[in-house]
This record gives structure tokens, sequence and C-alpha cells, in this order.
């Protein structure tokens, strides 16, 4: 890891913005591209492949090599440039390079450098905790590497002080113990998050020897570019082709939350019910999903991870996107950085899952921010 | 406190009755007596006197998570609660303690009352660092008096009941009191609620466990195929006071509120009054001020219940009436097996020995339509509708229908059209969203859209309205009455159509009509408007009514003129 003192150059900080805000979405002037744009627009950088970040439309496209089957399973054939983490192209003059961002399988920050002057976007990004620890990233992807930047975009999706993610090693013994009451019990244990991130984390933590694992088609399909890329997941069978119902007794079912209380959920007998997601945090958000169990899991920073993402960069100028954007802008104030905020159409609140039809996966084909 | 901790964990998290009863029966096989009896206290929804004031909580947990004010109180509006707030934003624990619960209550909280400030403040701090998350929800939840988890005495009571193997009657009864403020639960107190033998309740001043009534949801042309002939129902004009029963046993009496609390304290006329009846009695009945006329306004008790010291002025100006319409026990014995029409006969009897307390008139109507159309003098009357009893009906505990029925039959509530305002997000379970909504009519009716519209533009410019211009005025606040669905729908309304932040409260620029129901309608200096009105709930999201068309301050003086007893 370089440090910031050895690249970067207060004095250049100065001078026209590397990213303004436009209608379409975060507008690069100098090199005359978009990153993760709402409308559709000529040259688009996606940060990754969510819904919410990747959209239809665009004339090109440039992500990471990992998330190009995501990508051409839920927008087709696109004109798709890819690049590795750390590599670079030069486009107008700006240097555009991508790095590592820990959210989903392919996630990256978007590094820009024009004229000495160096911008990076994060897009959704997963670090948390007020200390490193090495063993406390996502499993299933590039773990997040802070960039140095005189200028950095944050996602402010969790940007709350009461948003603190327990370590992962708790959060998974807490689910291996539900899974193994229910087995004994002989219930079944539905697990409902994201198809695309949060379902193959869980796959990837949780004690595969507890008992057999089932997935829904529409986070199977999404195993399946994990698998590809190297990234080690348990071994699982596919709802649809259980045809021995005796099979979910015991089992670990994991599927979208949109098949919660749905007649695919129903088939699976009696079964507990939890869903793992940083919204989890609350008990109000716990109570309002009605589930039996609530995770803490999340595949975005928490209040002290966004704080040290932020820190780790040693950007002097900060601006927040969707999430906590008043509140952070203020905090960061206070700390003696420059800091303001961009509208995005990125997450629909903190409630909110932007759903998408995954295209091959049957029913629930959602993919959440 | 750990197993306090996972108890409270498991309850939280089921929405099943059996699993939160059979989690509570288990906590209660495994703790020492000492701690089962505070669980018991606090679960059957016993709150000690506020040990610490919520500020001085939220000041310290500023302090300790190092955070400006300002953040923490976003944090809060975020999370919907305190306790829940605070338990987040501290550092996680440096050492983990498992004291305990009956420790933590008797040795660490209680004795916090009487600490000089700065250490009070010292003392929490610390004990939070030596919690997990859910321990310091609890433990600021008991500091702070808050504490509430989603089971009812009764699940309590029948947790318990399995623990004695008794039957929840006998818990129930043996448990009147023992959520009372000032009571502290000792490990033999506990001891005595799940004991094998029967106590001897009727030396003390224990009370019986409400029965209480169902709200009847049939038309009333179809009230003979439902209800059958009139003439099984005792029928009685239905109160709106504080449920009570007063006990008079051993020469002195009792007088115990509907949540079981003693409120002998606010009604020392009324204990005056039940002086006289014989030792063995135990009258149900609801109190009431008198106007003179009949039942004033229940806010008259509401102040009446505030005072901490009641002045002789206040007696004689908000002279308070006990009612009573049943009788449970009369010459020292239990009549609640009895049917209701036996009963009657039996508070008759007991009645005429206390001149000081009145009886529940019964009302007679042929048939069914005549009492109807009785029902329509209700609020001039100042009662909310009727009661219907059966004959036949034993008296049971709480809201069963095992035992015989009792219906309330309220007069359909005053209706207005009225606009979304403000909206404030809610709490716990709807923490996080727009549900608490303040509603507004206007001050005189728009002549056309384009005038409510030209109002509208001035609240888009922030231009405040001149004091005689035409302009919406706020009048009430109400919570429920919407689905999950529809509240998801107005709290993304709210977020569109913000105008201004005032802490946790947004201004909108109005777009909602909400048609609200309310009880009744009085007048009221503390409000803008003028007016006041009680239990207002919205009905239904009037998508058919445009803007102009809502209803105005002219419509609900009419209402309160309406109302209004003619004297």
């Amino acid at each position: 890891m370089v440090r910031s003192s050895d690249l970067i150059d207060p004095s250049v900080a100065a001078g026209e913005d590397l990213v303004v805000l436009r209608p379409e979405g975060l507008y690069c002037p100098a090199g005359n591209f978009y990153i993760d744009p709402w409308r559709p627009v000529d040259r688009a950088i996606v940060t990754h492949a969510h819904a919410d970040h990747a959209r239809r439309g665009h004339g090109h496209y440039l992500a990471h090599t990992a998330s190009r089957d995501v990508l051409r399973t839920r927008l087709g054939e696109i004109s798709l440039q890819e690049l590795a983490y750390g590599e670079s192209i030069d486009h107008f003059g700006v240097r555009v390079s991508l790095h590592p961002a820990g959210h989903v399988l392919g996630s990256a920050q978007v590094r820009l450098e024009h004229r000495g002057r160096v911008w990076v976007a994060a897009g959704d990004y997963f670090v948390s905790g007020t200390r490193h620890d090495p063993g406390d990233s996502n499993a299933t992807c590039t773990p997040f590497e802070p960039v140095p930047c005189h200028c950095f975009i944050t996602e402010s999706t969790f940007g709350l002080p009461v948003y603190r993610w327990a370590p992962q090693r708790d959060v998974f013994a807490a689910i291996n113990h539900w899974w193994s009451e229910n087995a004994a019990a002989g219930r079944c244990s539905l697990l409902l998050g994201y198809s695309f991130g949060k379902a193959q984390r869980l796959l990837a933590g949780v004690d595969a020897g507890i008992g057999p694992i089932v997935v829904h088609a529409a986070v199977d399909a999404l195993n399946r570019a994990y698998r590809a890329a190297g990234v080690a997941l348990p071994p699982t069978k596919l709802a649809d082709q259980v045809n021995d119902k005796s099979t979910f007794r015991g089992a670990l079912v994991v599927a979208p939350p949109a098949v919660q209380q749905s007649g695919w959920s129903r088939r699976l007998g009696e079964t507990s019910e939890a869903f793992a997601s940083g919204c989890m945090q609350l008990r109000g958000a716990r109570r309002r999903r009605n589930v039996d169990r609530g995770f803490v899991l999340s595949d975005h920073a928490d209040w002290s991870g966004l704080q040290r993402a932020i820190a780790g960069t040693g950007a002097g100028r900060v601006i927040v996107t969707h999430g906590y954007e008043d509140v952070m802008v203020r905090w960061l104030r206070e700390q003696g950085l420059e800091a303001g905020s961009f509208v995005t159409e990125y997450g629909d609140d903190h409630e909110q899952v932007v759903e998408a039809q995954a295209p091959g996966a049957a029913g629930a084909g959602q993919v959440g921010p | 406190m750990k197993h306090f901790a996972r108890l409270f964990g498991e309850l939280d998290s089921s929405t099943a009755t059996h699993a939160k009863i059979d989690a509570m029966t288990r906590y209660f096989a495994q703790v020492p007596p000492a701690d089962a009896a505070w669980a018991a206290y606090f679960l059957a929804g016993g709150k000690p006197r506020q040990i610490v004031a919520t500020a001085a909580l939220r000041a310290s947990a500023c302090e300790a998570a190092g955070l400006p004010e300002w953040l923490f109180e976003e944090s809060y509006r975020a999370a919907g609660d305190l306790a829940e707030t605070i338990a987040h934003v501290l550092a996680p624990p440096s050492r983990c303690s498992d004291w305990p619960l009956s420790f933590w209550i008797e040795q660490r909280l209680l004795p916090l009352r009487d600490e000089p400030v700065g250490e009070r403040a010292a003392r929490i701090v610390s004990y939070w660092s030596e919690l997990d998350a859910t321990g310091r929800l609890l433990l600021t939840k008991l500091i702070g008096g808050g504490f509430r988890v989603g089971v009812s005495k009764l699940m309590v009571q029948r947790s318990l009941a399995q623990v004695a193997a008794l039957d929840a009657k006998v818990i129930a009864q043996r448990m009147m009191g023992y959520t009372d403020a000032r009571h502290r639960p000792s490990a033999g107190d506990y001891l005595r609620l799940v004991s094998a033998q029967e106590a001897n309740v009727r030396e003390s001043g224990q009370p019986y466990p409400f029965f209480l009534a169902h709200a009847l949801d049939v038309p009333a042309a179809e009230f003979a195929a439902a209800l059958g002939p009139i003439g099984d129902w005792q029928v009685e004009w239905k109160y709106d006071g504080i449920r009570a029963q007063v006990v008079k046993r051993a020469g002195r009496v009792w007088i115990w509120s509907r949540g079981e609390e003693l409120i002998n304290e606010p009604f020392p006329d009324l204990l005056a009054a039940a002086a006289a009846l014989p030792d063995g009695t135990v009258l149900d009945g609801e109190i009431v001020v008198w106007d003179g006329q009949g039942p004033a306004a229940f806010q008259l008790l509401q102040t009446r219940i505030a005072r901490k010291h009641l002045t002789p002025r206040m007696l004689s100006e908000a002279p308070a009436r006990f009612i009573a319409y049943d009788v449970l026990e009369w010459a020292g014995v239990d009549r609640r097996g009895m049917p209701q029409f036996e009963r009657r006969d039996c508070l008759e009897a007991a009645l005429g020995t206390a001149p000081g307390l009145s009886l529940s008139p019964t009302v007679s109507s042929p048939d069914w339509p005549g009492l109807a159309q009785l029902r329509q003098s209700s609020r001039e009357r100042g009662v909310e509708g009727f009661m219907l009893k059966h004959r036949l009906a034993r008296y049971g505990t709480g809201r069963t229908k095992s035992d015989g029925t009792w219906w309330k039959w309220k007069v359909d509530p005053l209706r207005v059209d009225a606009v979304l305002v403000y909206a404030q997000a809610g709490h716990g379970r709807r923490a996080g969203l727009y549900t608490d909504y303040t509603l507004a009519v206007w001050n005189r009716a728009p002549a056309n859209a384009g005038q409510a519209q030209a109002v509208l533009d001035a609240m888009a410019r922030h231009e405040p309205a001149r004091p005689d211009a035409l302009q919406l005025v706020a009048f009430a606040k109400a919570y429920t009455g919407l689905t999950d669905e529809e509240i998801r729908q107005v709290d993304r309304v709210v977020r569109l159509t913000s105008l201004d932040k005032f802490g946790p409260v947004r201004s909108v620029l109005p777009s909602l009509v909400f048609e609200i129901g309310f009880e009744a309608i009085q007048r009221s200096a503390r409000h803008k408007s003028g007016i006041a009105v009680r239990f207002p709930r919205i009905l239904r999201i009037r998508d058919d009514k445009p803007l102009h068309e809502a209803d105005t301050l002219h419509t609900l003086n009419a209402l309160l003129a309406s109302t209004t007893r003619q004297c």
C-alpha cells in the first residue's frame, strides 16, 4: 500500500472538479464519461453490477473483469471494456484505473487522475470497524484498498454511529447456531439475503457441515459467476430440483427476500425465517421485516468503516452520496474536511430494495444494493 | 442479566404467542426466585419510578461515545428508541460481566437514585462498558423506566401458571398489585405467586382481574340475527372515564385502575363514599367527573389525576363519581360465577349500603331499532354509546368470551376531511418511517381549486400567511388507522414533498387528504385552532377528494355545537 504523501501533492488539489453531478449521473467533464449513470449515456464506467449502479442503455461500458459475467447476464450483449484492478487506461488525458471496493464480486473504486489531480469515486464499498482486521473483510471478493486522492466520493448507506458491525465470525457463529438449532428440531432454516453478493457471502461464511444447503434459482445464477471467478462456495442444491421435501428439514435455504411468505417458501415446510442485512441492526427494521431472526451482515461500510476509509485516502475534500448525506457532510466538516454531497439515484433510501429481474432466474430474481 | 437478555431477545424476535410463553416458562424455571421476581414484574408491565432522567442518560451517552449532541439526535431519530441508540453508539464492551438480574436492580440500579449526579453518571457509563448491545439496551430501559417487550400481562400469567401448574386465573388474582410502582418484588413474593397453596386473598386489598368488553362490529339492522332478542341483554350507557374496582375489606378501601394501579390518592372523595360498604365487597365500575347534569369531558378527569396535590377547590370543581355496574364479591363471597342478572340484584343491594356511590342505570327498549334510536343521544348525554351484557354472562377474566360476553356498542365517530401538513418519524416498529401526522383544516372554505393552489404556492415559497388570509390550521395529530402499505405510500409522499425540517418533524407541501375520525370534540385554549379532539385516527385516505374540498374550521365548530350538552 502506498502512503498518501507519496502520491498526492496537496498543492494541486484546487482547480476544475474532476467529477460533477449531471441529470444523467456523476460526470467527468475532462474525460467526457459518466460513472454509474442512471440515465442512458454514451460512455459509462460501472463500479459494480448491482441494478442501481449498472443500468441498461449506455453506449459503452467499462467495468472490472470480474463483473463481466454478471453484467452480461443482466444487461445482455453490451459493448464492454474490461480492466483488472490497478490496470489503467488513458481517456482524453484522464488516467482511469479500478481498485478493489470489497462490496461484491468485481466491485471497484474508480480512480481518475488528470493534470496532477486525483479523484476517487468509491461506488459501494465494505470496510468495517475502527481497526484493520484482515479476517474481517469480505471473503467473496478482493478486499477494499484505500486509494490516496485529493477528493473522495463516498457512499453513506450506513452513515450513522448506530451502525457498527460486529466481527463477521460472531455473526456467522450466530447464524450457525440458529441453523443447528433448527436442524435439531427438524425445521428448515430459510435465510433471506440479496441474490448478488449477500447470498454468496452467506454461503462462503456458514459451516457447511451442519446440513445440506439449498439455494433459490436467482441465487444459483450468481453462484455460477462467483464459482467461475474462482470464489470457493460450498456445494449447493437448486431448490427447484429438490423432489424429496424432507430434504428441507435441517437444510439451510438461501433465497432472495422477495420469497418471504410466498408460495415458493411455503413448500419448505416448517421454517424459521431470518434476514441478513445491515438494516437488521435496528429493532424497528427487524420487526417490520417480520422474520424470526435478523442477522446484521452488510456489504456496506459501517460508521467506523466509513470514517476509516475516508481517513485512509488522505483526501482533503469528500463528496457524500446515497444514504445519510447531511449527517456525514456535517460531521466531516466538523472534522476539518471540505465536504459536500451529490444527490444520486442509487440505493433509493435505506429501507428500500432496488428490485430488478435477473434474466433467466425464475421468480424473485432480486439484486439488491 | 445474560439470561434475561437472552429471554428479551427471544421475546423480541418471536411473533408467536406460544413461543413467547414457552420462552418465559423456560426462563422462570431456570433462574433463582429473586431474579424471577423482577423479571415477572418487568414483563407484566411493572415500572419502578424512573431512576435517572432520560436527559441525563442522553448526556452521559453522548460524552461516553464522543459524539456531538446533534449526531446523537440524528442517530436517535433513525433508531427511534433512546436505549437502543445508546446501546449502539457506544464502543464495544471492554469486559463482560454476568451479574444476576436482582443484583443489577437492587444493588446497582435502585441505589443510583441516592447518588450525587456526577457519581451517578460515572457509574452508568461504567455499567454500559461491561455489557453487550442487548445488555445495554435492557439496562438503559430499566434505568430510564421504558422497558417494554411484546408480551401482555396475560401471557406472563399463563407462563407462571405453567411454572406453578395452576390455573392462570389464580395467578392473575395473586398478581394484582404486583406491578404497582411502589412495590419491590422479592424472592418471597415470587414464591407466593407460584406457590401450590391457596392463599387467603380476601384478607388483602387484592382486586379481581377485569373482564373486558369486545367492540361490536355488526350493523344495527343485523342485531336481532347476531345477538338474539333484546330481552336477553342488559343494556347500560358506556361511560368515558376510568375503569376501576372498589375493594372494601377488613375496614379498608382500595381503588384499583384497570392498569392495576392503586389509585386511592387522587380520589379521597370516593374513598370516603366507599367506606360505607360492608367488608367483603368488590364493585366494578367507572370513575367520571360529574358536572351536575352528567359526566363531564374526560379532560377534567385527566387534570385531576395529573395533580400532585388536590386542593379543596379542585375537589369541588371536579367532583368524582363512581358509577358501579357490577359486583364481584359480596358478603365475602366471590360472585363472578353468577349470571349477570343475579349479580345485578346483588349490586343493587350493595349500593343500598353506600349512598355516595352511583348505580349505572339500565336502559330499556322494546326492540333493537328503538335502542339504535336512543344511541343517537349518546353525545349529548356525555357517554360513548352502549354496553350490552348478556343476562347469563358470568364475569370472565380479561378479553375472553368463554364465560359470556360484554359488547361495547360505541357511537359512530365524528368525521372530517383534513389535510396532512406535518409528519414526524415514528418509534419502535415504525422507526425511520413518517407515521405521526399533523392534520389541518381550512380557516374558511376556498372558493375554488385556484385559491387553494395560491396558498400552496405561497407555502412553497416559504411565505408566512397573513393572519386573516386563507390558510390551513392544524387541529389534530393522528398515528393510527393506516395499513403498513399505506404508511409506506404516505412516507414516500412526505419525503418527496418536504418543505422544511424542524428536528424530527417535516412540514410538507399539502397534497394528501385524510378522513379523520374522533370520539369527542372540545374547546381548547392550548391549540391554535381552539379545538381539541379525543382519540383522533385516520379512517381512510381520500384520494378522491381535492385539497380545496377539505373541511374547514366552520365544520369543526358546527360539530362542537351539535355535540355539546344542552343545559
